[in-house]
């Protein structure tokens, strides 16, 4: 027994934090790889309605974003109140949409052309009227595989 | 004196871009109701006669009500009444003849609330995935889903077709 406490006298009980940097950077290391920083700014208001058959947007990559909503109040004494379309960071007219189109495709392999997806992200709010011809122009410039961005519904768990 | 770097302050400044990076990442996944629109043809498209008891209309006004096939409906039923009309258990005479003979019709306004046509196309978009998973499990005992092997969803599809006919809106109720 009194081998024991000699020995617990002896020894310094401290942990060694030298490993701790190493920790952290993985940690940081990790953030860094998720973080995606957004692209351009936001220049109209979304907020995408509820849904439950919702799929998941597999490749960063294969996807465009087309935002429809009304201006957010900076951009309203410049562009008014009625909804708009945003391209990348500018507003635009459904006209530009195969411009748009074009450009992401030749950043894409050739062989995952066929697998863009265009996810429109629309405000719920906004009137069939501005998305259908958004519809049209994409069917005009063969761009087919469309997703309508929803978040999950809450209550129906 | 040692000839070494402290690197006791190595973890705060880690710690630091550790907590910015924390604040800035939106972990957001992308997800939605993944649609395909039909191609585009100039042409006017050829008129098909189909029987009324193939075809489920659903109309959805500028003031966001709904008419299913005639008859104002609530959307909470929609679903039900879709899965019934497509499968049709009872083989009524009013219902579709086969699954791979419905047709959903679906048509809009443009004053139509995008929220209230998401609502509706993902009851629709509902009451086939509820149908592919109950003849999933009869067929295969597993629940259908997107890691099914990829026979297995074409029988399944081939059987119960998603046939959704979107008619061109009507330009009522645009906001200006």
């Amino acid at each position: 027994m009194a081998h024991f406490v000699k020995k617990r006298g002896k020894s310094k009980p401290a942990i060694s934090t030298a490993s701790l940097p190493d920790i952290i950077f993985m940690l940081l290391f990790f953030f860094m790889v998720v973080t995606v920083l957004r692209e351009g700014e936001r220049k109209v208001r979304v907020v995408v309605p509820q849904a439950t058959e919702l799929q998941k947007l597999e490749q960063k990559s294969l996807v465009n974003h087309i935002w429809i909503g009304r201006p957010i109040e900076k951009f309203q004494s410049t562009y008014g109140s009625k909804p708009r379309i945003q391209l990348g960071d500018k507003f635009a007219n459904e006209y530009d949409i195969p411009l748009f189109l074009e450009q992401h495709k030749i950043k894409v392999p050739e062989v995952q052309r066929p697998r863009i997806t265009t996810s429109l992200k629309v405000d719920g709010d906004v009137t069939m009227g501005i998305v259908s011809d958004v519809k049209t122009s994409l069917r005009k410039a063969g761009q087919l595989k469309l997703n309508y961005s929803a978040r999950p519904r809450q209550d129906n768990l | 004196m040692k000839n070494e770097i402290n690197a006791g302050s190595m973890a705060d400044i880690a710690f630091l871009l550790l907590i910015f990076f924390l604040v800035t990442t939106t972990i957001d996944i992308d997800k939605g109701i993944t649609v395909k629109l039909p191609p585009w043809s100039d042409e006017a498209p050829e008129i098909t006669r189909l029987k009324t008891r193939n075809v489920f209309s659903v109309l959805v006004n500028a003031q966001d009500l709904l008419l299913v096939r005639g008859e104002i409906a609530n959307i909470d039923e929609l679903r039900e009444n879709a899965k019934e009309f497509i499968a049709n258990p009872q083989k009524r005479e009013d219902l579709a003849e086969k699954p791979t003979r419905a047709i959903i019709s679906l048509k809009n306004d443009r004053g139509t609330s995008y929220r209230r046509y998401v609502e509706v196309y993902n009851e629709l978009k509902a009451a086939y995935n509820e149908l592919w998973d109950e003849e999933c499990q009869r067929l295969y005992g597993i629940p259908y889903d997107e890691d099914l092997p990829l026979a297995y969803r074409r029988a399944i599809k081939e059987k119960i077709p998603f046939v959704l006919s979107e008619a061109e809106p009507t330009a009522f109720g645009e906001e200006n």
